[in-house]
């Protein structure tokens, strides 16, 4: 009985472990999380747009219908990224996520203060190689350093009624994301 | 024999332990650092570096991207106030009005996060689009048949998920009580 016991600890410790190893290997295992499905469709380092989601077929789970969506898979491997994109009239946000899906950055228009947003997209090894006299114009300039090599930049840009659709595609249509 | 027996009963049940409480973790939605306000919680932390490894787990099994802490948050709910499931065979009315925002959306999907399908090819409103009353509160009737006002097309589904998006707002990870925050009212009407 005693035996048993023991062996029952031993079980639910080892599953205990299990269990924590899945929860932080998933990410890293996972073959159809977001970033997996964008690079079905999108190419490295160009901004294309995401079909917008139907009942039937969406790229992604819980997509807002309200917006137009376009993405930029980026690869940091051959150097910085420089990204742009005009606003629209309604709503427009930048969004950035690792290779791993984990958000670590995101702007919206009016936090850009201007027509356009425009950044420079490095890793942190690519800003740290900046010469010197660049940084003084950084006031100016914004850089968004990423963790990951690779990863995605998604653009939105708001419908808030349907008659705006064509002005929302036709902003991100301008959007740019282009190695320097 | 009996340690080869042993052996393989705690793998077994070490296997059917772990893979088990992984599987309820990550379907279930117990992400930690949830604000709850009524029947709405969002996870604002899954928009930002500090996303727990849970939610990253979920994340990464279902697929979506979260939306980031500078654009704005998502507010999910499967039930209404009174803690029913959100059933697209029953009228249900969400009212009220929403936090600071510049703009919102709240969208109808399925528990797997698939719009739902309906002949007025409609999921869901802006906050544009929303007919209001005299003090910006509003009501959005969410059900079966055809409804005058704002009315959402259920679908007539089993089971669904409303997503209230608030985009540039001041809500986020500090968010921690409806007072800050107030959110519309979900209530079961009549049923069929």
């Amino acid at each position: 009985m005693i035996r048993m016991t023991l062996w029952l600890l031993g079980a639910v410790l080892l599953g205990g472990i299990v269990h924590l190893a899945t929860v932080l290997l998933l990410p890293s295992l996972a073959t159809r999380d977001g970033y997996a499905r964008v690079s079905a469709i999108a190419p490295v380092n160009a901004v294309i747009p995401v079909p917008a989601p139907t009942p039937e077929q969406a790229v992604m789970p819980f997509m807002d219908p309200a917006f137009a969506v376009s993405v930029c898979r980026y690869d940091l491997s051959r150097g910085a990224l420089k990204f742009s994109v005009p606003i629209s009239q309604a709503y427009t946000s930048v969004s950035f996520y690792t290779r791993s899906d984990v958000a670590y950055y995101a702007i919206n228009d009016r936090a850009a203060g201007r027509r356009v947003i425009e950044l420079d997209l490095m890793t942190a090894a690519q800003r740290a190689d900046l010469p010197e006299d660049q940084d003084i114009t950084a006031a100016d300039r914004l850089i968004v350093t990423s963790p990951t090599t690779t990863g995605l930049i998604v653009i939105r840009a708001l419908v808030p009624e349907m008659g705006w659709i064509t002005a929302a595609r036709n902003a991100l249509a301008a959007a740019q994301c282009r190695p320097q | 024999m009996r340690l080869l027996f042993g052996i393989v009963f705690a793998l077994a049940v070490a296997a059917v332990i772990g893979l088990g409480t992984t599987w309820v973790a990550l379907t279930r939605g117990t992400a930690y650092g949830g604000v709850t306000i009524g029947a709405w919680t969002a996870w604002p932390k899954n928009g930002t570096p500090g996303i727990d490894p849970y939610a990253r787990a979920m994340v990464a099994r279902t697929g979506e991207l979260p939306v980031g802490s500078g654009d704005g948050v998502a507010f999910y709910a499967r039930t209404d106030d009174a803690g029913l499931t959100l059933d697209g065979r029953c009228d249900v009315l969400v009212s009220g009005i929403t936090p600071q925002a510049r703009f919102w959306t709240v969208t109808l999907y399925d528990p797997e996060g698939r719009l739902v399908a309906n002949s007025m090819q409609r999921q869901g409103f802006t906050s544009q689009e929303i007919v209001r009353r005299a003090d910006g509160s509003f009501d959005i009737l969410i059900g079966p048949r055809a409804r005058p006002g704002n009315w959402l097309p259920s679908g007539g589904v089993e089971k669904y998920v409303l997503v209230l998006r608030l985009y540039d707002t001041p809500v986020g990870v500090a968010t921690r009580t409806g007072r800050e925050a107030p959110m519309p009212s979900i209530g079961r009407r009549a049923c069929q």
